[in-house]
């Protein structure tokens, strides 16, 4: 189970970095949507994946959930969750200011 | 007692919350920001004293035990910079209301003010990584804010490719802390720490810790990480550029330090040896970035970069002197190059415009600016006896000992570069003939905030022997990890 989900996530990543490498804005934020599914999904499977035991350690329990990736997925979900509305809204503004989404034409002169 | 250690994080958070709830009473606004940023600063102060006659205070969030629960680790690296952190936050508060348009002022800038302090000192504090990444996103977070605050053309473009390189950096991180509890089963730093050791770094933790390199070098904008960095550190107002400049890099080189002189030190010769590399490419290039532009922001913008190289050459120098040299060289940028950018800014503002070619003879009207220019130009080459002579004494006098020669002599000439690239703009702006058309300014009050910095500074240098002790006990502190395993784990 670990191994596919393994695979799974270095899909993500791979299809993330070629969004990532475009022109076109829109194409960038999937690609950096599609990274932070990549990392929470790896950091899902480094705390083993394991179903129907509960995530509690005590004397005599010796098969038991890590709760703890859980816990810090949720906290990246939020914080990428955060940043991607924000990035739309940036993108957005952006395009609208420079009347162009592509970062060809984004890049600026040397001097201003 | 040991809730001390939350204080520097709490304080600015709220102060960002209250200040969120009226943001047209600007006069209310400015007032109670004063009051929280110096109230902050005494917290902070009283701190530091107790930090450093008293030893590291460790709060353990919530009253989980050690490597369960999050950790706030107030030693005295970490004190000592919230403290250099906030002197620039409360400079950088008495500058903004000059600075800023209203319109700026009303759209919350004083709350992402504090949170962005909040973040930073967070981030100096802890002692769980995952936490790290938690701070680094709240003070990125507040970046993000303030980079697009006015919503300019140029600062939407530039914004855009900041988030986005923050962005996939810090998915780096979290990728990299999931190999880390994937390998060792733990964030906390102390427990990380201790579990290497145990296994003597193998080889999957080597690449760990490089991974942790890149992520902290993207943020900290070393060679060949640092093209995002400068003009997107141009963009905003002078205010915020000096914000950024002094605190944001700075914590991704602070993380450097930490993990590096903390969790994987048992293969120096493969990772120590390539950040010396590495210090004296950043050197170079960022100096010749420096040299390249007739933007006087830009210049001071590109100067983070050998800053950054100094700082990152003690690490990889790795021994008492060395890393005394850096941590003395990182407090000292963080106070020179806020003093800078508001001071490039507040000329910008003179001169009407912030290219070089474009104005000159700005001594007959402002002689105070002027010689402000120049002496900060010498603080930051590390003329003697100024603060950056110290740090620099240090660094070279490390890495002579580990017998690095070629890192020594750029260092030197970069130096006197850095020394150029500043009396650039006092000669072509400063000297010169008098522009009869031209129409002075006022630059009331903006130049106070300035002094004062360069007056640290300035102490910094002259003061060493004062400070030079503490310093030295940090780098003994650090260079055995011992020291912060036993207080996080055992204290």
């Amino acid at each position: 189970m670990e191994f596919i989900i393994l695979i799974l996530s270095g899909v993500l990543f791979a299809a993330a970095i070629y969004n990532l490498l475009q022109k076109q804005l829109l194409r960038l934020i999937i690609g950096s949507v599609l990274l932070s599914h990549g990392a929470h999904l790896f950091l899902l499977t480094m705390g083993k994946l394991k179903r129907g035991n509960p995530p509690i350690l005590t004397e005599g329990v010796s098969d038991y959930t890590d709760p703890l990736p859980q816990a810090l997925i949720l906290t990246s979900i939020v914080i990428s969750f955060g940043i991607t509305s924000l990035l739309l809204v940036l993108a957005y503004r952006t395009a609208k200011e420079n009347d162009t989404d592509n970062m060809e034409q984004l890049r600026g002169n040397e001097n201003e | 007692m040991s809730n001390l250690a939350v204080l520097p994080i709490i304080i600015p958070l709220i102060a960002g919350i209250i200040l969120a709830f009226f943001p047209k009473k600007l006069t209310l606004v400015r007032t109670l920001t004063k009051l929280f940023i110096i109230g902050n600063l005494a917290v902070v102060s009283y701190i530091v004293w107790q930090v450093f006659n008293h030893g590291a205070i460790i709060l353990e969030t919530g009253d989980w035990a050690a490597p369960y629960g999050i950790v706030i680790v107030a030693d005295q690296l970490s004190v000592l910079l919230a403290l250099t952190t906030n002197i620039v936050a409360a400079a950088c508060a008495f500058y903004a209301p000059y600075s800023l348009s209203d319109r700026k002022e009303k759209y919350y800038f004083y709350s992402f003010f504090f949170f962005l302090i909040s973040g930073v000192s967070g981030a100096f504090l802890t002692g769980d990584i995952f936490n790290l990444f938690v701070f680094f996103e709240v003070l990125l977070m507040a970046s993000y804010a303030l980079i697009v605050l006015g919503g300019d053309k140029v600062q939407l473009r530039e914004s855009v490719k900041y988030v986005f390189i923050n962005l996939f950096s810090s998915m780096l991180f979290v990728t990299a802390v999931g190999f880390l509890y994937g390998t060792v089963g733990t964030v906390n730093m102390a427990q990380i720490a201790q579990r290497v050791q145990e296994v003597d770094q193998q080889g999957v933790l080597t690449t760990i810790g490089i991974l942790l390199f890149f992520v902290f070098a993207v943020k900290a904008a070393l060679f060949p990480l640092y093209y995002w960095m400068p003009k997107s550190y141009v963009v905003p107002n002078p205010v915020i550029s000096a914000l950024f400049g002094a605190l944001l890099t700075k914590v991704g080189i602070y993380s450097i330090i930490r993990v590096f002189s903390l969790i994987f030190i048992h293969k120096i010769e493969l990772t120590h040896e390539v950040f010396i590399w590495i210090a004296g490419l950043s050197m170079i290039f960022g100096i010749f970035g420096a040299l390249s532009t007739n933007n006087i922001k830009l210049i001071i913008a590109y100067n983070i970069i050998p800053a950054i190289g100094f700082i990152l050459m003690g690490i990889g120098v790795f021994n008492q002197d060395a890393v005394s040299g850096a941590i003395y060289y990182l407090i000292h940028d963080m106070v020179i190059k806020a003093s800078l950018f508001l001071l490039v800014g507040t000329i910008a503002y003179a001169a009407g415009t912030s290219d070089l070619q474009k104005f000159n003879g700005l001594l007959h009207y402002y002689p105070f600016l002027g010689w402000l220019l120049f002496v900060s130009g010498f603080i930051l080459a590390g003329i003697p006896p100024f603060s950056g002579f110290i740090g620099k004494l240090l660094l070279l006098k490390g890495s002579l000992a580990a017998e690095e020669i070629a890192i020594v002599i750029i260092a030197l000439l970069s130096s006197l570069l850095i020394l150029y690239s500043i009396m650039k703009i006092f000669i072509r702006g400063f000297w010169g003939e008098k522009d009869a058309s031209f129409e002075p300014k006022s630059i009331k009050g903006r130049t106070a905030p300035v002094v004062v910095l360069l007056a640290i500074s300035v102490f910094m240098g002259i003061g060493a022997e004062f400070i030079y002790p503490s310093v030295e006990s940090i780098s003994k502190y650090l260079l055995d990890p011992a020291n912060y395993i036993n207080a996080v784990l055992e204290g």
